[in-house]
C-alpha cells in the first residue's frame, strides 16, 4: 500500500503514528453513525421488544409476553404470507428482464432510448407510482380494465377491492417498476461474457437454445443470485405501496405486509414495544433466509 | 453479412421492445392526460387519450390546496445537506480504507458491512423513541443528521472505486513533496473519484427524493413535510378521494424532478447499477 517500503528509517515512525492517527479520524463518521444509528437502536430495539410501552406512559417490562402475542394474532399470519406470496414477483421479473436483456444484447439502432423506456419506471418515486396505478387499476373506470374489456370482452377483476386481487395487483406494479433495473444488471452481465464459448458451441453444432441454456444462464448465475437475495430483502421490508393502495391493510387485510404491520402496530397504536418484538422477528428472519441463500449459492453460483 | 433468419430474428426483437417501451410509458402518458382532464371528463366511457377540453386547472388547484413550495423545499434541504457533506465523509472514509493500513482496519470495515444487514425496520421505533426525546419530531434533523455520518453503501462503492483508480505512488509523491494527509485526500484522492462520487450523488438524489417511510413516520406538521408525504396525504386531505385529475396532477408535480435529474445524469444511474450490482 502506499507506506510500504517507509517503515524501517526511525524518524518516520512518528509520522506513521501521526498518519495512524489521521486514518482513524477519516474513518471515525461512518463508525460513530453506526454506533449511535445502528448498533445503540438494534440493542434498544431488543430491551423495548419485552416491554408494554406507549410512550406517553411509563414503560412496564411484560418478559415473553409480545412475542407469545405475536405468534396469537391472526394479523400477523396474514401479513407474514402477504409478504411470501409477494415474492412471486422475483422469479417472475427475473425471466422478463433477462428476455429484454437477451433481445437488447445486439447492435441495435435507438438502443439508448428502449434502455431509458425501461428504466424510466425504476427511478419514478414509489408514491407518485402507486397513485397512478390506483388509478390505472380501478374496478370502473380504470385503463386496464378497459384495456381487458377491448381484448377479452371480459369484466376485469375487481384489482385493489377484491383479497383475491390486491397481491397479484403488487406484483404486476412490482414488474414494471422493477424490470428496467435487473434488465440493465442482466446486460452488463451477457456483455461480460466472453464469444469463444459460444464460438466453441457452435463448432459443436449446438443451437441458439442449447447455448442459452449451457453456457448463458449459468455463466449469468451471480447476477441471479444477487438479484434473487436483494429482491427477497426488498420484498420483505415493503411498505410505500400498501400505505398508498391498501388502505388500513386492504379487504380482509390482504395488502399488509409485515412491515405495514409493524407501521401500524408502532405509529397508529403507538404499541412500541409490540412492535419492536414484530421488527426483530422481521430482523431474524430476514438475517436467516439470506444466511441459507449463502450457504445454498455455493451449490449453483458460478465463480471463476 | 445477415442472414436472413438473423433479419427475421432482428425484426421481432424490434417489435417485442417496442410494444414493451409503450408498456412502460402509457401510465406516465394515461397519468399526463387525466392531469389534464376536467372532473366530468374523466370517467368517460370509453377513456380519452388526448383530453378534450385539456385544462391546467388540477395543477393550480393542488398548488393552492396543497403546501408543494414547502414540499420541495423541505426535501431539497434534506438533499443538500446529505449529499453536500454524507457524501464527502464517505469519500474520507472510503479513501482511507482503499489506501491505507492500519490496525482492525479489516475487522472495522467487516463491522461496517454487517449493519447493511440491520432492516431500517428494526431501528426505526428506537430511532424514533430517541429522536422524540430530544425534540426532533417534526423537523427535519431526524432525517438529515444520521446522512451526514456517511451511507456504509456509498463507503463500499467508493472503496471499490478508490482502491483501483487511485495510484499508490501517487499519494507516496505527494507525501515525499511534504503533502499532509488531509490535503493529500482532497488533491489527489477526491478528484480522481469525481466518476464514482457523481453516481453516488445521482443514485443518493433518487433514494432520499423518493423516501417515504422515514419522512412518514417524523413530518406531521403539512409545511413540514417533504414531497412525498404530502402528495401520499394529497387524497385524506386536500382533494376529494375521487379527484383522480387532481391526484394525477400531484403525481406528476413529484415525477418531474427526478425525472429531469435522471434525463442529465442518466449515465450514471446505469454505470453505476451495473457496478454495484456485480461487484456487490
Amino acid at each position: 500500500m502506499a507506506n510500504n517500503g517507509a517503515s524501517t528509517a526511525k524518524p518516520v515512525t512518528g509520522f506513521k503514528r501521526k498518519e495512524a492517527m489521521w486514518c482513524y479520524l477519516f474513518i471515525a463518521p461512518p463508525v460513530i453513525g453506526f454506533l449511535i444509528f445502528g448498533l445503540a437502536p438494534l440493542l434498544y430495539s431488543l430491551r423495548l421488544s419485552t416491554m408494554e410501552w406507549d410512550i406517553l406512559t411509563s414503560p412496564t417490562g411484560v418478559g415473553l409476553a409480545n412475542f407469545r402475542e405475536m405468534f396469537a394474532d391472526e394479523k400477523f399470519y396474514k401479513a407474514l404470507f402477504n409478504t411470501a406470496y409477494l415474492m412471486i414477483g422475483i422469479p417472475l421479473g427475473m425471466i422478463v428482464s433477462l428476455l429484454l436483456a437477451v433481445m437488447m444484447n445486439r447492435p441495435l439502432k435507438g438502443i439508448s432510448l428502449f434502455r431509458t423506456a425501461y428504466y424510466i419506471p425504476v427511478i419514478s418515486p414509489i408514491i407518485a407510482v402507486s397513485l397512478l396505478w390506483q388509478w390505472m387499476l380501478n374496478y370502473d373506470y380504470g385503463i386496464i380494465n378497459e384495456w381487458i374489456w377491448q381484448l377479452f370482452g371480459v369484466q376485469g377483476p375487481n384489482w385493489l377491492g377484491d383479497p383475491n386481487w390486491v397481491k397479484p395487483s403488487f406484483i404486476l406494479m412490482g414488474l414494471w417498476g422493477g424490470v428496467g433495473g435487473t434488465m440493465v444488471l442482466y446486460l452488463a452481465g451477457l456483455q461480460g461474457i466472453s464469444t469463444t464459448y459460444y464460438e466453441a458451441a457452435e463448432v459443436d453444432g449446438a443451437g441458439r437454445w442449447a447455448k442459452f441454456r449451457s453456457i448463458t444462464l449459468p455463466l449469468l448465475s451471480p447476477i441471479h443470485f444477487f438479484v434473487i437475495v436483494m429482491g427477497v430483502i426488498g420484498t420483505f421490508q415493503s411498505f410505500s405501496q400498501m400505505y398508498i393502495m391498501a388502505t388500513d391493510g386492504g379487504p380482509e387485510y390482504s395488502g399488509a405486509t409485515i412491515v405495514y404491520y409493524i407501521f401500524q402496530e408502532a405509529f397508529k397504536y403507538f404499541r412500541m414495544g409490540y412492535a419492536s418484538a414484530v421488527a426483530w422477528a422481521l430482523g431474524v428472519l430476514i438475517f436467516i433466509v439470506t444466511l441459507i441463500q449463502f450457504r445454498f449459492s455455493k451449490r449453483w453460483v458460478y465463480q471463476d | 453479412m445477415m442472414t436472413k433468419q438473423d433479419r427475421i430474428v432482428r425484426g421481432i426483437v424490434y417489435a417485442l421492445l417496442t410494444a414493451g417501451s409503450f408498456l412502460m410509458l402509457a401510465p406516465f402518458v394515461w397519468t399526463v392526460s387525466t392531469s389534464l382532464k376536467t372532473q366530468q371528463h374523466v370517467f368517460d366511457v370509453p377513456p380519452q387519450w388526448i383530453p378534450k377540453p385539456a385544462t391546467l386547472d388540477n395543477y393550480v388547484d393542488v398548488w393552492s390546496k396543497a403546501p408543494l413550495a414547502y414540499g420541495f423545499l423541505n426535501s431539497a434541504t434534506i438533499v443538500v445537506f446529505v449529499l453536500g457533506i454524507g457524501l464527502f465523509t464517505a469519500a474520507m472514509a472510503a479513501y482511507t480504507f482503499a489506501k491505507y493500513e492500519f490496525r482492525f482496519k479489516e475487522s472495522i470495515f467487516m463491522a461496517l458491512l454487517g449493519t447493511m444487514m440491520i432492516p431500517y425496520s428494526v431501528v426505526m421505533i428506537p430511532q424514533y423513541i430517541g429522536f422524540s426525546e430530544i425534540g426532533w419530531v417534526d423537523t427535519l434533523l431526524p432525517l438529515i443528521v444520521p446522512g451526514l455520518f456517511g451511507h456504509i453503501v456509498t463507503v463500499f462503492f467508493f472503496r471499490q472505486f478508490m482502491q483501483g483508480a487511485i495510484p499508490s505512488d501517487l499519494i507516496d509523491a505527494a507525501k515525499i513533496d511534504g503533502c499532509g494527509y488531509f490535503r493529500t485526500f482532497v488533491t489527489v484522492g477526491l478528484p480522481i473519484a469525481k466518476p464514482a462520487i457523481a453516481a453516488q450523488a445521482a443514485l443518493g438524489f433518487m433514494g432520499i427524493w423518493n423516501d417515504f417511510l422515514g419522512p412518514l413516520i417524523y413530518l406531521h406538521t403539512p409545511e413540514r413535510q417533504t414531497i412525498q408525504v404530502l402528495i401520499a396525504s394529497m387524497q385524506s386531505n386536500y382533494i376529494s378521494t375521487s379527484n383522480y385529475p387532481s391526484m394525477m396532477a400531484a403525481s406528476i408535480v413529484a415525477l418531474v424532478p427526478v425525472i429531469l435529474v435522471f434525463f442529465f445524469a442518466q449515465r450514471y444511474f446505469i454505470e453505476s447499477m451495473a457496478i454495484t450490482g456485480i461487484k456487490g
